[in-house]
């Protein structure tokens, strides 16, 4: 168990397409140790990934992506797992690209794996790209790392991460992952990007559509604003 | 003074309210007491009308029912605001409960240990 690696997917109404990324990572990292979580679906996503050979926390009700995660976080403290990663359910992650996040954890806490940093043509537009671009400023500007994509949710920790996440990670929508940066920069965890591609989803509905754009817009202002009043 | 008498009644029905939540246990303690309060003192000035006119004009308030209207309003923002810290915290707290089922759960269905090897 020393050095495996854990690898934690969550999940919430995913049955179409975690099946494949359970198999995808597999192959990717034979040894690795895969959890989803997933997150109170309605579909038979937790039964799907089991049979696909993963082991399953089911949560009883959903709490959102920070929820999951930080339930993976504890499992991997509660076990021992020094490197955890964490990939998507809807495989817009290609599993292959693990390897280059986990080299990079030779000198960081943390890697996000990143899109818009050049690699694979994945691409957003308007209100969401603003407020991505605006999020990637201020966040590099507070971790002073030149970070392009601070929402990915591609991203390795190492048992430092592990152990500040495992306490503390934020439930907000959209807290999970750019607050987390946060509390990872004050708690003086490295943070480092990888530019990675991204595949167009496998499966499932996304989890924004276009024309909420606005108001995740409005929503990113208003994280940006709170989170360095955070405690 | 029928209004004053429909005062009266409404105010004993509050605090009667109150008491009975709190005699079932229905209700903590500690929001039980607010409510208790402001029933009294509902009962106190609906009993002496002319109190809620002498306190207005000690205040420096031009007419009881502003007094009133103010306080009111007051008393229920910041009771609001407290329920939502509430509701905040209870949310923190079953998030944390959701996840150590969770965890829990996976440990039971695979005898102890997960795979972890």
């Amino acid at each position: 168990m020393a050095d495996r690696c854990l690898v934690v997917i969550p999940a919430l109404n995913e049955e179409a397409s975690v099946a494949q990324v359970v198999k995808e990572v597999r192959e990717a990292i034979t040894d690795a140790h895969i959890v989803v979580v997933d997150d109170g679906s309605d579909d038979r996503t937790g039964e799907v990934a089991r049979s696909a050979g993963a082991d399953v926390i089911s949560l009883p009700f959903n709490i959102g992506v920070g929820g999951a995660l930080r339930a993976g976080f504890r499992f991997a403290q509660r076990f021992g797992y020094p490197t955890v990663v964490q990939v998507d359910g809807d495989g817009q992650h290609d599993p292959s690209e693990v390897a280059r996040l986990l080299d990079a954890l030779e000198d960081a806490d943390i890697v996000i794996g990143a899109r818009f940093a050049g690699s694979g043509d994945y691409a957003v537009r308007g209100a969401r790209k603003l407020a991505i671009k605006l999020l990637a400023r201020s966040l590099s500007r507070r971790t002073g790392v030149q970070l392009t994509d601070t929402t990915s949710g591609f991203r390795a920790f190492n048992l430092h991460a592990v152990e500040v996440f495992a306490r503390d990670y934020p439930a907000e929508y959209l807290g999970d992952t750019v607050e987390a940066l946060l509390i990872a920069s004050k708690a003086q965890l490295r943070v480092t990007q990888v530019p990675v591609h991204m595949r167009p989803r496998s499966g499932g509905a996304p989890s924004h559509q276009r024309v909420k754009s606005a108001v995740y817009l409005g929503r990113v202002v208003l994280a940006l604003a709170l989170s360095p009043l955070r405690r | 003074m029928s209004a004053r008498v429909l005062e009266i009644a409404g105010a004993v029905i509050s605090v009667s309210i109150m008491f009975e939540l709190l005699r079932r246990r229905q209700l903590k303690e500690k929001y039980a007491v607010l409510w208790l309060f402001v029933g009294i003192a509902m009962l106190v000035f609906a009993a002496w009308p002319r109190l809620l006119d002498y306190s207005a004009d000690a205040l420096g308030i031009k007419s009881g029912p502003n007094l009133l209207l103010f306080v009111a309003s007051l008393v229920l923002v910041v009771v609001c605001v407290h329920l939502s810290w509430e509701v905040s915290r209870l949310e923190d707290k079953s998030r944390a409960l959701a996840e150590e089922v969770g965890l829990l759960r996976l440990e039971v269905e695979v005898g102890r240990t997960p795979k972890v090897d």
